[in-house]
């Protein structure tokens, strides 16, 4: 027990409430909550393979056996072409930022319904939920990497210095499924139907995006599928990891970047506006 | 020592109660919308609420204040808003301190995790930093007397243990200024004792508390000061001991005088106290309207504690054949020989007409009844119900 001497420093932070007030130091508490955001995480990966058989496995199990089907349908059966690069490493290549886009964009948008009992009963800055979401699905990433550089050394196609960009691609998905997420799970929020709708959208976008083939093959309207941000990142990651087989096609990127950074600025902007009143909607 | 650490300024919280699904669907707002643009106005189906309206009062360093009330006065809310879970709808709040606040035991504990994993994460949700938590970590498993099942998952553990081990952890919070809804009422006695205990240390180390409980033992211990909330509004403030006193005292307002609006509105309503002395319910309900009317009043009697017992309006119940119209007038409802057992109730009126509501003054009016009836040694009435119906035994030996 603390002694009567101990008492607050004398002078104290003012905080002032008032209604559409914009808290003067928000970024500062994200800052200050950084270790409840390592928390949430940690939780989430601790808590997830919970009473499974396979456990940790299933993080490898998806994208396994999603890579063979692919490779089957667009390499085999579509016979679509892939220059010098094994078929399943490009495919590989693609998915690897997919995965970790589709599942971060997953666990962001349903991450505040799913932590309703807190939101309901603690402050802290409501975007370290969906930020730990990220965490989460970057965990997993990391262990699809490991398959990766596995096939890596099957088909003994070691990528070349590109590589090192690797991480700012990372960066790059996860900055477009967090702005696509602020947006969703603010909205997930007041309406429900968007629970609905996440699935269906990652569904569509693992066809609009070149996972399963390369941009290579889509010459004509190339520019208007660089609107979709993860198309730049795949791109990225195939410039990176398969080398000198995948040219960088400069227009497409800056518009990946453009959209996401628009779509974050955006989730941003909407997510605060909305945060005050969560705990009145959930 | 006389610096406001917290100061509450015509605070109000306005709530939106919609006539309909409590989550709306994409559906819904999206029809709505194009119906009220194609209507051209407001087609309105929600409703305002005011839980908490013209909230003002201020807290010094140190002070320890006991917050009471019925259910639905406003507390709840009033903590909540305090801890920046929700957001003020009118007015302004200066807080000078960090601020922790405990509105539930156990918020964030996981079943699957262990008593330890869920000490280091209940404590990083209640705004302990890692360093404070490992620091203190020996004395929350003292306090919570669990250290053998420290590695067990919490969904093993009893439900007494559960609780223990929540408590212990906010226990161990040290802000400025601390926050604290109804979790007093945890474990066995023994332990409600030490929480007590622990309750009293923390505001005695200089601490500012805030306090809503039920317990009015505990929070006249523990207390200095006090603030009872009334329908969303500040009743009164003071003493512990004023507020208390004043929390029990429902009794005395037979009549109550309300100020005419816009639409008809009750003016008055009184309890004849001559017939409830003599063991019958008579109550007069005035009513003003700028255009004439044929009224339709009505009456809800409840317990003291707020819970409904009877209600009767001159629309359904009995259905009354409507009056001349008049601008004033009162309606009387009588209730011969009340059954009910002496004990302190509430009464709640309405006027309407033969479609419309028009005003409603919820506990109008409060009043103690001493049944004529005497029962030397009856159980108390939160055994038996406040309910007194004439009955009659017989019984026959074999």
């Amino acid at each position: 027990m603390s002694p009567a001497a101990e008492l607050a420093p004398p002078v104290s932070p003012e905080l002032v409430l008032e209604a559409g007030r914009a808290e003067a130091h928000y970024w500062r508490d994200v800052w200050h909550y950084r270790e409840l955001l390592g928390f949430l995480a940690w939780r989430d990966i601790k808590v997830r393979y919970k009473q499974t058989v396979l456990g940790v496995a299933w993080a490898l199990l998806q994208p396994a056996i999603t890579l063979v089907v692919f490779t089957f349908v667009f390499g085999r059966l579509a016979k679509m072409p892939s220059g010098n690069v094994p078929y399943p490493l490009l495919v590989m290549a693609g998915l690897l930022p997919w995965q970790l886009f589709a599942n971060a964009l997953s666990s962001a948008s349903s991450s505040l319904v799913s932590n309703t009992h807190l939101i309901s009963k603690v402050y802290f800055p409501r975007l370290v939920v969906p930020l730990s979401a990220l965490a989460v699905a970057l965990v997993d990433f990391l262990m699809v990497a490991v398959l990766y550089a596995v096939l890596c050394v099957w088909w003994n196609f070691p990528p070349d210095w590109h590589v090192i960009a690797l991480p700012c691609y990372t960066l790059l998905a996860l900055l477009a499924a967090l702005g696509a997420g602020l947006w969703l799970t603010a909205l997930t929020v007041r309406f429900r139907d968007f629970r609905f709708i996440v699935p269906f959208l990652l569904q569509l976008g693992v066809f609009l995006s070149p996972v399963g083939f390369s941009t290579n093959n889509v010459p004509s309207w190339r520019v208007l599928f660089a609107f979709n941000p993860m198309v730049a990142v795949i791109d990225g990651f195939r410039w990176c990891l398969l080398g000198a087989e995948v040219p960088l096609y400069l227009p497409g990127l800056f518009i990946g970047i453009g959209v996401t950074a628009l779509l974050l600025a955006s989730g941003i902007w909407y997510f605060r506006r909305m945060e005050r009143g969560f705990a009145d909607l959930i | 020592m006389a610096e406001p650490v917290i100061t509450v300024e015509n605070l109000g919280k306005r709530y939106r109660l919609a006539h309909q699904a409590r989550h709306d669907t994409l559906r819904d707002t999206l029809t709505h919308g194009l119906i009220r643009r194609w209507r051209r106005r407001a087609a309105s189906t929600s409703e305002d609420f005011w839980a908490l309206r013209d909230v003002s009062f201020a807290v010094n360093r140190g002070e320890v204040v006991g917050i009471i009330g019925r259910n639905g006065a406003g507390k709840s809310t009033l903590l909540k808003i305090l801890s920046r879970i929700t957001e003020p709808t009118t007015g302004r709040i200066t807080l000078r301190g960090r601020v922790a606040s405990l509105l539930e035991v156990g918020t964030g504990f996981h079943p699957e995790l262990s008593g330890r994993e869920n000490i280091f994460l209940n404590g990083a949700i209640l705004g302990m930093t890692r360093a404070e938590i490992r620091r203190k970590f020996d004395e929350i498993v003292a306090f919570a007397e669990v250290d053998r099942f420290l590695d067990t998952p919490v969904k093993h553990y009893s439900s007494g243990m559960y609780v223990r081990l929540a408590f212990s952890v906010a226990a161990h919070l040290e802000p400025e200024i601390l926050i604290v809804d109804e979790v007093l009422a945890v474990g066995d006695a023994a332990f409600q004792k030490k929480c007590l205990g622990r309750m009293d240390a923390i505001s005695r180390s200089g601490r500012t508390v805030l306090f809503v409980s039920h317990n009015l033992e505990a929070l006249r211990s523990i207390c200095q000061t006090g603030l009872l909330l009334e329908a969303g509004r500040v009743a009164a403030a003071g003493s512990i001991q004023d507020v208390v006193a004043r929390y029990h005292r429902p009794q005395s307002e037979l009549a109550a005088d309300f100020p005419a609006g816009a639409k008809p509105s009750i003016t008055r309503v009184e309890v004849d106290r001559a017939r409830l002395e003599a063991g019958d319910l008579v109550v007069r309900v005035s009513y003003e309207a700028t255009q004439p009317l044929r009224p339709a009043a009505g009456f809800i009697l409840s317990t003291a504690e707020g819970r409904p017992l009877f209600g009767s309006n001159m629309r359904t119940h009995p259905p009354v054949q409507p009056p001349a119209e008049s601008r004033r007038g009162t309606c009387t409802w009588e209730v011969p020989h009340l059954a009910l057992h002496s004990g302190n109730y509430s009464l709640s009126a309405w006027l309407g007409d033969k479609s419309g509501d028009f005003d409603h003054k919820p506990e109008a009016v409060a009043f103690a009844f001493v049944s004529p009836r005497h029962y030397p040694g009856r159980p108390p009435i939160h055994t038996i119900g406040p309910v007194d119906l004439p009955c009659r035994w017989t019984s026959e030996p074999l």
